[in-house]
């Protein structure tokens, strides 16, 4: 199938400052793609790149296999849903979400028809003769996105529309959202700088930073298998600990306080400096079994992080002061631990990804 | 706790209600007993409605009065016409940086009173005036003529001392008004067109009803430009109270005509606000 958009060669200079740099990139149709980077990255201008608010310093960009670049923002078949979400003050819910159709010169009852339906389709029936000061964040956030819905955009793109609302919401608007995109079919493409949203929602995930792409893939294999440095990371919990390398292939490190370790690298690199991920849940406590390709040491409990089904502890690890995350299994079994206890610990060795170490 | 509010709400409200009983209502209500008095043939006082009769029935009256109402709120649209791209640019297009400093010179000319603002118009416009003399020595013009003294000249006049009163509106309006909501707009596929008539225009709708009453009110009552800028037959119905006050030494009738012009603007203002479906207290609030 072809692709809904296309970007070749997209670069976005605000004189000497380059913050969208060279990217080459597709989305697939009726897929959830989102853009996950830091502030400041270029992600909202990348966005209004692709809405026409803001012209490429030079690149392409196709929807549906059309050119762009001479195509003003009201002609473009793609909609925006603003951070701050943009919502006409002076009108009530209805007509907010009929102002597209209108300007598209649907007739009335047909405006009424498909208005109404997109109210039932974000759980508003019976709030379109409300006015905007009269709805809730979450309310609001859901007619924004009608209002962009309604006229059945090849591409419905939304910057950080979740970053007004409050930790519970948006929790409960992240489900709603991947709902909503998987009923209607509609491509989404999201930009976000929080993680979680990235991951749970996405079909596929872009990670920007410095208005670069650093690796686009599955929220899976981005966790799993991260590309770069950066994205190790910026993408989930690690714990990250300098090592040198002792012998290549197969890979062998030792950290600053002596421990040695069997590792896997990720970039080629000829540096001998490089930097270790581990993930919290990659360390396996008092596990008996185990090959040759079994990292083991000894971890001392500093602190218990309780939090439910997301209880971690804290550890030194060795005879070092470097603390690592541990995240504890969901059974019982670690329920004993305390403070200051001394517990025999392991990771696989796939499970150690080295990284050339950033320059500082 | 509840005698406390009436007892501090009693305070504040005092010297409000007595200035507008000693200042607004008492006069009012001294002028308007005035002007349903007259005097019969044997010249004692009577209550009468002759004054308004006489309104009715005089044709130059009626003339001057229904010009005056025209001609004001012809310079209420045109005074809207003019400022308003005017407080666009000033929010929205110039940087935040310049805009402070912009309305600050949009202002400057108002330190000055209007007698000599309207002055300034003279000195530009009249025969020996500034242009005159800049065109005929350059050889565009034979000979100078007279630009003052015509309805133009004193629209023009009219519409520049009530500038100020609505270009001020105008940017609190627009300035509470985020970008985002154009680009929204736009981005659903409105043209610029109806992104002003159906977002900026509706959302500036409370500062626009109020720039406009303003100056619709001051342009009616105005005697100053009118009589300076306007010709012999640009008659303002201010000019005709003032001749029957002070003129015709007639203070019946003044007081009549006076009447009739409070009502003129009433109306008018209450056929405004039905027709624009604006709230009088929402607007000026
Ligand atoms: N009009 C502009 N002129 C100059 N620099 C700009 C302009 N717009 C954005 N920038 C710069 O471009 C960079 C990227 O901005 P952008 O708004 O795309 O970031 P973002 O990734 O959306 O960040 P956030 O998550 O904070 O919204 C920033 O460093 C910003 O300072
Ligand atoms: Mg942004």
């Amino acid at each position: 199938m072809a692709p809904v958009l296309e970007i070749q060669n997209l670069r976005k200079e605000f004189d000497a400052f380059t913050a969208v740099d060279t990217l080459n990139f597709q989305v697939e149709e009726g897929s959830f793609f989102s853009i996950l980077g830091p502030s400041g990255c270029g992600k909202t201008t990348l966005l209004r790149m692709i809405a026409g608010f803001q012209e490429p310093t030079s690149g392409t960009l196709c929807i549906r296999g059309r050119d762009m670049s001479e195509v003003p923002p009201n002609r473009r078949p793609v909609n925006l849903v603003f951070q701050n979400l943009a919502l006409f003050p002076m009108m009530n819910v209805q007509e907010n979400i009929a102002f597209g159709l209108k300007r598209q010169g649907v007739g009335k009852d047909e405006i009424r028809k498909r208005v109404d339906a997109m109210l039932e389709r974000v759980d508003l029936t019976g709030y379109g003769k409300k006015n905007i000061s009269q709805l809730s964040g979450g309310q609001k956030q859901r007619v924004a996105i009608a209002r962009s819905l309604v006229l059945e955009p090849s591409l419905l793109l939304l910057d950080e529309p979740l970053g007004a609302l409050d930790l519970k919401l948006r929790e409960q608007m992240k489900i709603e959202l991947k709902k909503l995109q998987a009923e209607v079919g509609t491509t989404f493409m999201y930009i976000t700088h929080d993680q979680s949203e990235a991951l749970v929602m996405s079909d596929r995930v872009a990670v920007m930073n410095r208005g670069r792409f650093e690796q686009i893939d599955s929220p899976r294999n981005l966790y799993a298998n991260p590309a770069t440095r950066f994205v190790a990371g910026f993408v989930g919990e690690t714990n990250i600990l300098p090592v040198s390398v002792v012998s290549r292939s197969p890979l062998k490190v030792v950290t600053s306080f002596g421990l040695e370790l069997q590792a896997t690298q990720v970039n080629d690199s000829s540096s001998d400096e490089l930097d270790l991920f581990i993930r919290p849940e990659a360390i396996i406590l008092q596990h008996d079994g185990g090959g040759d390709d079994f990292n083991r040491f000894s971890l001392t409990v500093r602190n218990i992080l309780f939090d439910g089904s997301n209880t971690k502890i804290l550890a030194t690890i060795g005879a070092s002061d470097y603390e690592l995350t541990v995240a504890l299994p969901q059974n019982e079994q670690f329920a004993h631990i305390g403070k200051g206890d001394v517990i025999d610990a392991g990771v696989h060795l796939s499970s150690c990804r080295c990284y050339p170490r950033e320059a500082a | 706790m509840k005698t406390h509010f009436r007892l501090g709400l009693f305070i504040f409200l005092t010297p409000v209600l007595l200035w507008l009983l000693l200042l607004i209502v008492v006069p009012h209500l001294e002028l308007l007993m005035m002007s349903l008095q007259g005097k019969d043939d044997m010249g004692k006082a009577v209550w009468t409605f002759a004054n308004y009769r006489h309104f009715f029935v005089e044709k130059i009256y009626w003339y001057t009065f229904v010009r005056t109402a025209l001609y004001a709120i012809t310079v209420t649209v045109l005074t809207f016409c003019v400022t308003f791209p005017v407080a666009f640019y000033i929010t929205k297009v110039v940087s935040p940086k310049f805009s402070g400093f912009l309305t600050i010179l949009l202002l400057m000319p108002f330190w000055v009173s209007e007698l000599v603002r309207v002055y300034g118009w003279m000195i530009l416009l009249r025969e020996s005036g500034v242009i005159n003399h800049l065109l005929v020595s350059s050889g565009l013009m034979d000979s100078p003529v007279e630009m003052l003294y015509n309805d133009i000249s004193m629209l023009m006049g009219l519409v520049y001392t009530s500038m100020l009163f609505m270009v001020v509106p105008l940017i609190s309006a627009l300035e509470g008004m985020d970008d985002s909501l154009i680009e929204a707009a736009h981005d659903l596929g409105a043209s610029p067109l109806t992104i002003f008539f159906r977002i900026i225009i509706p959302y500036a709708a409370p500062g626009i009803t109020s720039g406009s009453i303003v100056v619709f009110m001051l342009a009616l009552g105005n005697y100053l430009t009118p009589k300076l800028m306007g010709g012999k037959n640009s008659l303002w119905f201010t000019e005709q109270i003032y001749n029957e006050f002070i003129a015709s030494f007639n203070w019946n009738q003044g007081a009549a005509f006076g009447f009739l012009l409070l009502a003129l603007s009433s109306v008018i203002i209450w056929f405004g606000l039905k027709l624009s479906r604006q709230e009088l207290g929402r607007a000026l609030s």
